[in-house]
Parts: structure tokens; C-alpha cells; sequence
């Protein structure tokens, strides 16, 4: 019998808001330099106090509604202490024994079927500053100490230990990202904005939890390391140890960080200097938009879209709203486009689909729609103009890529004069074909489809070349 | 606007940092100087609540209250002594020296805020703003003979205030009568955004000495009890006397909740303390951190370093009692006793308008006669904690003089009714000025 997996996450999520958690500092930072959006709050100056964002609430409230949680009638702030550089005030406030909202439930793609996860908890919290370590941790010679992300928005959504595999776990966190960028709370390209913890055992063995891993992909990988890691310790007759490991994504693997410095006795106590919050009434009145599940079948209904490209375009927001923006006449025709061969090229180039002009998607698909233009064509096309737009030159339409690489679909008499020249040139391909190789047929059309570059309509051709074939015997 | 000249005489010690030309605009407190305790922040003047560890930091902004002040027009002028960041009876915890009691300076001036009662019992300042964690403005009043009033929790904004014990303690006004507490209250009383436990609750009253006639007094047994030194037992009994000749009713009411309170309020401060102090660590202001050491190395040497006796007590007292296994015992038990204490003040208040006692269970004691024994310092607070932990208002007003040192009257009222507790203290205080 396989050994159980069993994983729960902590997921740490930064609110988008437009200003800090306790503070009216913009959290518009990346791209400004160090220590630029700072004030005596967010410094955790001596004497300030941190001032409640209400947006921060609504944001944390209609995540914990989207999950299906249970709002508490009375939510309070503690302080957790522990000295460390970044830590302003030598104190995060968060949330810890009366969080914003309690047991709710996510549902994802399992290893075998729908599934559902439960969510334990979700609560509010401000971000630390950012150590910059100049040199390696260990051997540096300083480190310095960036406040602008001080104070961001965090939420925490604890889950359940509900998962199976590192692949569930992947499809959950894209499933929360789906959720939270349909409520428009998250921006999942800025830099930093999701930090995971991962609690991992094997049935019967410790528990071992992997902090701070910062990507998607990172998840997965640290958690199937960890799997591989612990089933060679329980192989050896060794024992799991409980402990608390550090994911290196650069070389993929997991480290033990055992160290004095680092056991905590946090210290919880509430925040004195904020009052409990009653939310509880306020989340009725939240509407929620359209989440990922709805839209996946709406999709379905009002498109027509197979289960695999609904489910597949509603994975993300934008690429929901790609689709939407383009479907137009031709919804099959676009889903299947951007499912089967868009979101491949783009992912292949690394870029996202907001750079693509919908306009330009729609005129190709104009062309595919008329068949003016073949399916090979089309990539063909397609690939083009993304170059283009990863290069950062001017982005030619469909219309005129077609027009300068001569791509329109060839007429009959083209193809037959095509086909007149390939039979002239391969007698021995038309020898065997008339001793009844099928095999000879594949590479007469394979060639006149070379000649053509790919123009030709592979259906028309097929029909073409047998007849012609036929009549020359 | 204007400016004015400040370089007095400081014989008592009461500042830290004097401002020598101070600016002040036009508003009801033009040119009238002011003196700030040196836990409240104020831009561009050094602010180390009397502490070494934060020796060289200027803020970089103003406290609400003193915004509130220089709108007002007031000339802050200085920035006074206080025991370490608040944590004492007796001023003397200061990284820079004692203050003494102008009234006999072989005495302390109480603590506190001692620098800021000293400074206008010397007639250094007309007033001067202090901070009551647990006592730390009435127990100076009372020491120093003038007037020092504790808000009621929410009604100042303590944004700016450098926290010692967050949910116990007020900015308040310190002055030679209570005229002038009632004075710089209306400046400071209101609603700030910034400080999420204010209240919007104002302050614009003038003080009525006509209110003692039918007023009920409460007088708990406990303020009369043991540790109260008989002569300050008497001299305040006398005061009673006066409020009961003006036509004042004199209730005789318990409040057993006092057995707990020192034990509570010491809990949940120290525990606050060990939090808000903890980032002390010499990176981001303060005298520099050796950055030649490990970082955990060199910041536990630094706190040792820099902060004093005291202090260090008072954050281990408080690191101890919010550790796990211990949360429950202490912090969670303080919390249950202070429910306690606010429960007998509701309880009492439905029955009479006021309570009185003592101020302080003695006279201003000698320099050096407490600081020996920690715990004979923490029993002074006695009688002044019960107010924080409830959070009510409550004033201290010179009642008379033992051995040529004066006796503070403490009156405590509801919450947010400093001016029932403000019109008693004036009624009180021109009796004795003027009835007798």
C-alpha cells in the first residue's frame, strides 16, 4: 500500500490595497527605493499607533465569503513578539486566538475527482519589512533594511491537512489565486505577494513544516522533495524528525534550520491599541462578483465551451476575460484557440496574456473562422505576432502578417500545378504508390504541403492528389 | 507669532531638554509656556523618556496633544524629567539624575511625571503636561503640591505618547490649580483618527464651584486602610469634613476588588512594557548598536547596556508573565481581576456622584528611601491604580501639609465625567483658599 500524504497549508496573501494596513502609506513600492514609503507608523516610530484600513477589511471579508467561512461576531488583533531586524516594532500585529473568520471550504481538482478542502482559518495581519542581506546571510558583511513593505496587507488562509499530494496542493493554491484575483483583492504577478507555509508527514510519521516558500511552482517542488526526503528516512527504519525545514528554490531541496535563535515563545497577548472588531453584520452585505466555479459553468452553457477549455479558461481571470473580450461569433473557435494554443505559446514565452490586443486575436480568428487561412498558418501566425510583442516591436495585425508572409489558404489551380511538379519530381514515390504503399501517399501530400509552406488546405489536397493520381494511371 | 525667551534657573532639576527660544502663534494660549514630560513626542526636540537607550532622538513628529497645544498658540518650552520610561514613584529611575521637590529638595517629587510637577510647583511654568500609567500624574501632584488631573481612558489621544502600559495610561494637565488643569484639559480633550481608543468626547466647561451642596461622596473603607500613613489619613478625613460643611454627603462604600488591583495592574503593565519596549534595539534610533557583534548578541548587550534597573525588572517581570504556560495564570487572571475593579467602580458610581481618598498613602519621601525595596515602590501606587485599571477620570488637589509637605485629595468619577470631578476639585479648592 502507497504511504498517505498529508499536507495543510498556511497561505499568506498581500491585500491590494491602495494604502497600508494601519497606516495611509501607498503600497504602490516596487519599483521606488528603499525606505520610500515609510512614516512613523509603519517605522513603528515610539508613540504611533496603528490605524485600522476598513478597505484591508471588506478585502479579508470577501475572501473569507468566497470561502465559505463563518464570520466571527468578535474578531481582535494581538501582537506577536520576537526580535528581529525587519520587525519594526519588535511585534507583527495579527490575529491569533479570535481571528476574522473560521471553518470554511474550498473546492479543487483532486487526484481522484472533485474535492473538497476545509479551511480552518482565516485572519488579517500586517507584513514585515525586507532584510537585504549584502553577501550571503551567513557571511555578509551587513544587512540592511527595508521598510516599504512594512505594514502591507496580509491575509493568512489556513487550511486543513486535507491534501494528498504535492499536485493537490499545486491545484489548490492556483484555485485560491483564481478566487482571489476574481475578487479583485490580489495582484499574483507583483513580487512577493504569496508566501506559503507547508505542513508535510507521511501516515503515521512527524510532521514537518517548510516555511516561506514564495511561488506556485516552488510549493510543489519543496513539498515532492519532502515526500521523497521523508519516505527515505522512514525506508531507512530512521525516524521523521519534527522540525521545522527552509525551501532553498534554487536547488530545490529543503534544509533543516534548527536553531536556538529561531524556537519562539511568541508571546501572544490582544492589541491594546485596537479595538475589537464586530464585522460579523457587515459581510451580509457584501456582494461578491462572479468566482471561478460559476463562471466555469457559465461558460459551458452560454458558450458551449467543452468542460476541459471552461475549466481551463476560467483557471485565471484574465485569461476568463481574454475570452470573453474575443469570443464574439465564434466562442468554439476561440476557446479552443486559446485553451489549446495561446496560453502554450505564452507560457512558452513566459508572458502573460494581458499583452495580447484582443483586437489582433479576434482577426485571426476572423481569418480561421472564413478559412482563409490554415490551422498551420495560424500558429504560424500566432507565433509571430507574440515575438513581436515579447520583443517589444510594432505588432503587425493577422491581416497583414498573412499579407507579408503570403499565408492566404491556396486556390485549386495552385495546388494542382503544385501537385503536378511533386509528381514529376518523386516518380519513385508515385511508383510505390501505385504498388500499393499508402505510406508513399503520406509523403506525396507531405511534400506538396512543403511546396505550398503550409497554405494548402490538407483535406482539399488529400482529395486532389488521389484524384489526380488516379487519373494518371 | 512670536517667540520668547526660555533659560530659567532648573535648581530642582525638572527638565531635560529646555527649548531657549521657543515660537508659539495666536490662539487662546498664546505665549503661554508649557512644559511636556519627555515620553510625549514632539518634531525636531529630543524626546528619551528619561532613558539612555533613546538619548539623541528627535522625532520626527508631534504627539496630537502637542499639535493640539501649538494650534492653541502655547510655547512648549521644554521637555521634562520622569522616572524611565515611566516606570516609577519617585523620578529618581532617570538616566539623567533625581529631580527634587521644590518644596524641600531633600525629597522626591513624586513619579512619574516628577519633572513636569516639579517644573510648576517651582513657578518655572504655569503647566505642564504629564502621563498617568498608574499614578504617574496624581502621585507628583500630590508630592509637589499643585494640581494634576488623570482623563478618563479614550478622552486624549495618546498618539505620540511613547507607550509604557498602552491600555492604562493618559496624557494629562499638571498646573497650580484646577482652573488651569480645566484650561489645558479644553485644549487636549478630543477625538484623534490616529489613536483608534479615543473617544469623541470634547471638553468646554468651566469650572462650578457651586456643586457640593447634595453631592454624594463615596468613601471606600480601603482608601482609609492599611499602609495609609495615619497623618495623611487625618489630613484627608479633614478635607471630607469641608466637603460635608459645603453640603456634600459623605457614603461610606467598599471596594473589594482593591486586594487585586496592585497585583493586576503590575501584571499588565509590566506585561505591555516587555512589548512595547522590545524595539529598543539601536538600529533605527538611539545610540548606535555595535555592529561588530552577531545580532542577537548585540542587541541583548545593548538593552543591558542602555536600559536602566528598573526597566530591565520591569520587562522581564513582563516577558515572564505573557510566556506560555503562564499566559493564563497571570495575564489572563490580571485581566479577570481589572473587570473586577471596573465592575465595584460602575457598582459605586450608580450610588454617588463621586469617590474620594488619599492620593498617595504618604508624604514625598526622602531621596533615596524607596529605592532599595522595589516592592515598598510599588505599594505607593496603591491607591492611584484602581482608576487605570477601571479607566476613570480622576484628579488630586492639595488637601493641606504634614511636616511642611503637602497631601493630595483624590476624587474619581465616572467615565467621561472629568467635569463632575473638576467641578468638586474647584469647589474644594476655593473653600480652602477662600472659605476658611
Amino acid at each position: 500500500m502507497a504511504d498517505e500524504i498529508i499536507i495543510g497549508l498556511e497561505i499568506h496573501c498581500q491585500l491590494h490595497t491602495a494604502s497600508k494596513l494601519f497606516c495611509g502609506c501607498d503600497t504602490d513600492f516596487r519599483s521606488d527605493a528603499p525606505n520610500t514609503h515609510t512614516c512613523p507608523v509603519c517605522l513603528g516610530l515610539p508613540g504611533s499607533m496603528p490605524m485600522l484600513n476598513k478597505k484591508a477589511v471588506e478585502y479579508a471579508l470577501m475572501v473569507a465569503k468566497a470561502l465559505h467561512c463563518e464570520v466571527l461576531s468578535e474578531c481582535e488583533f494581538s501582537r506577536k513578539n520576537y526580535f528581529y531586524p525587519d520587525l519594526n516594532k519588535a511585534y507583527q500585529i495579527t490575529q491569533y486566538d479570535k481571528p476574522l473568520a473560521e471553518n470554511g471550504h474550498i473546492l479543487i481538482e483532486g487526484d481522484n475527482g472533485e474535492k473538497k478542502i476545509r479551511i480552518t482559518r482565516i485572519h488579517l495581519e500586517e507584513d514585515p519589512g525586507r532584510s537585504v542581506h549584502m553577501g550571503s546571510q551567513e557571511r555578509g558583511r551587513y544587512t540592511l533594511v527595508d521598510y516599504n513593505r512594512a505594514g502591507i496587507p496580509l491575509i493568512e488562509i489556513v487550511t486543513e491537512p486535507d491534501l494528498r499530494s504535492p499536485k493537490e496542493a499545486r491545484r489548490l493554491l492556483n484555485k485560491m489565486r483564481a478566487t482571489l484575483e476574481y475578487l479583485n483583492v490580489f495582484d499574483s504577478e507583483a513580487e512577493g505577494s504569496l508566501r506559503v507555509d507547508a505542513n508535510i508527514s507521511i501516515k503515521g510519521s512527524n510532521r514537518v513544516e517548510i516555511k516561506n516558500i514564495s511561488s506556485y511552482k516552488g510549493v510543489e517542488k519543496a513539498l515532492l522533495f519532502e515526500v521523497t526526503r521523508q519516505k527515505n528516512v522512514i525506508r531507512r527504519g530512521l525516524t521523521v524528525e519534527r522540525e521545522t525545514r527552509h525551501f532553498l528554490e534554487s536547488r530545490g531541496v529543503t534544509t533543516s534550520s534548527r536553531s536556538k535563535e529561531e524556537e519562539n515563545d511568541y508571546r501572544y497577548f490582544p492589541e491594546p491599541d485596537l479595538l475589537p472588531l464586530q464585522v460579523k453584520s457587515w459581510v451580509d452585505t457584501i456582494i461578491l462578483p462572479e468566482l471561478p466555479d460559476a463562471r466555469r459553468e457559465r461558460f459551458k452553457t452560454r458558450y458551449g465551451c467543452f468542460t476541459e477549455h471552461a475549466k481551463t479558461l476560467t483557471g485565471s481571470k484574465k485569461t476568463a476575460d481574454f475570452f470573453e473580450s474575443v469570443a464574439g461569433n465564434n466562442p468554439a473557435l476561440a476557446s479552443t484557440w486559446i485553451a489549446d494554443y495561446l496560453l502554450g505559446e505564452l507560457n512558452y514565452r513566459d508572458m502573460s496574456i494581458d499583452s495580447v490586443p484582443p483586437s489582433h486575436f479576434t482577426d485571426l480568428l476572423n481569418h480561421l473562422a472564413t478559412e482563409a487561412i490554415t490551422d498551420k498558418s495560424g500558429v504560424e501566425i500566432l507565433r509571430a505576432m507574440l515575438d513581436q510583442i515579447a520583443e517589444g516591436k510594432p505588432i503587425e495585425t493577422p491581416t497583414a502578417i498573412i499579407a507579408r508572409l503570403g499565408l492566404a489558404k491556396t486556390g485549386g489551380d495552385e495546388i494542382a500545378g503544385m501537385i503536378g511538379d511533386v509528381i514529376k519530381e518523386n516518380p519513385q514515390a508515385v511508383k510505390d504508390y501505385y504498388d500499393g504503399k499508402k505510406e508513399a501517399l503520406n509523403y506525396l501530400v507531405g511534400q506538396v504541403m512543403k511546396k505550398s509552406r503550409g497554405r494548402a488546405d490538407p483535406a482539399q489536397l488529400n482529395t486532389l492528389l488521389v484524384s489526380r493520381l488516379t487519373k494518371e494511371e | 507669532m512670536g517667540s520668547m525667551t526660555f533659560h530659567p534657573e532648573d535648581p530642582y532639576h525638572a527638565f531635560i531638554t529646555t527649548v531657549r527660544d521657543p515660537e508659539y502663534t495666536e490662539g487662546p494660549l498664546s505665549g503661554v509656556p508649557v512644559a511636556i514630560k519627555d515620553n510625549i513626542s514632539t518634531s525636531g526636540i529630543e524626546t528619551t523618556c528619561g532613558s539612555a537607550i533613546l538619548r539623541g532622538y528627535i522625532p520626527p513628529y508631534d504627539a496630537h496633544v502637542i499639535t493640539l497645544l501649538r494650534r492653541a498658540g502655547a510655547a512648549i518650552v521644554g521637555k521634562t524629567n520622569m522616572d524611565e520610561f515611566g516606570m516609577g514613584t519617585t523620578t529618581e529611575s532617570s538616566a539623567f539624575g533625581p529631580t527634587t521637590n521644590p518644596n524641600d529638595s531633600s525629597r522626591v517629587p513624586g513619579g512619574s511625571s516628577g519633572g513636569s510637577a516639579a517644573a510648576v510647583a517651582a513657578g518655572m511654568v504655569p503647566y505642564a503636561l504629564g502621563s498617568d500609567t498608574g499614578g504617574s500624574i496624581r502621585c507628583p501632584a500630590s508630592f509637589c503640591g499643585i494640581v494634576g488631573l488623570k482623563p478618563s481612558y479614550g478622552r486624549v489621544s495618546r498618539f505620540g505618547l511613547i507607550a509604557y502600559a498602552n491600555s492604562l495610561e493618559q496624557i494629562g494637565p499638571m498646573a497650580r490649580d484646577v482652573s488651569g488643569v480645566s484650561r489645558i484639559f479644553s485644549v487636549i480633550a478630543g477625538h484623534d483618527p490616529r489613536d483608534a481608543t479615543s473617544a469623541d468626547r470634547p471638553y468646554n466647561h468651566e469650572p462650578d464651584s457651586d456643586v457640593m451642596d447634595g453631592l454624594k461622596i463615596g468613601i471606600p473603607d480601603e482608601y482609609f486602610g492599611e499602609g495609609v500613613d495615619p497623618a495623611v489619613r487625618e489630613t484627608v478625613t479633614g478635607a471630607l469634613d469641608i466637603c460635608s460643611s459645603m453640603g456634600a454627603e459623605l457614603i461610606p462604600c467598599r471596594m473589594p476588588s482593591m486586594q487585586y488591583s496592585l497585583a493586576a495592574y503590575y501584571v499588565i503593565c509590566t506585561s505591555e512594557a516587555s512589548s512595547n519596549l522590545a524595539r529598543f534595539d539601536g538600529i533605527r534610533y538611539g545610540p548606535a548598536v555595535n555592529t561588530k557583534k552577531r545580532w542577537h548578541d548585540a542587541f541583548s548587550d545593548y538593552r543591558h547596556d542602555h536600559f536602566g534597573k528598573e526597566v530591565r525588572r520591569r520587562i522581564m517581570l513582563g516577558t515572564f508573565a505573557l510566556s506560555e504556560g503562564y499566559y493564563g495564570r497571570y495575564y489572563q487572571k490580571a485581566q479577570a481581576a481589572r473587570r473586577m475593579v471596573r465592575e465595584d467602580f460602575r457598582r459605586i458610581l450608580t450610588q454617588v456622584d463621586i469617590i474620594a481618598g488619599p492620593t498617595m498613602p504618604t508624604i514625598a519621601y526622602r531621596l533615596g528611601e524607596k529605592t532599595k525595596d522595589p516592592l515598598q515602590m510599588y505599594l505607593a501606587d496603591i491607591l492611584t491604580v484602581p482608576a487605570n485599571l477601571a479607566g476613570v477620570p480622576a484628579i488630586s488637589v492639595p488637601c493641606g501639609m504634614i511636616e511642611k509637605m503637602p497631601v493630595g485629595f483624590q476624587i474619581m468619577g465616572s467615565n467621561f465625567h472629568e467635569e463632575a470631578i473638576i467641578d468638586a476639585a474647584y469647589a474644594f479648592e476655593q473653600e480652602m483658599k477662600h472659605g476658611r
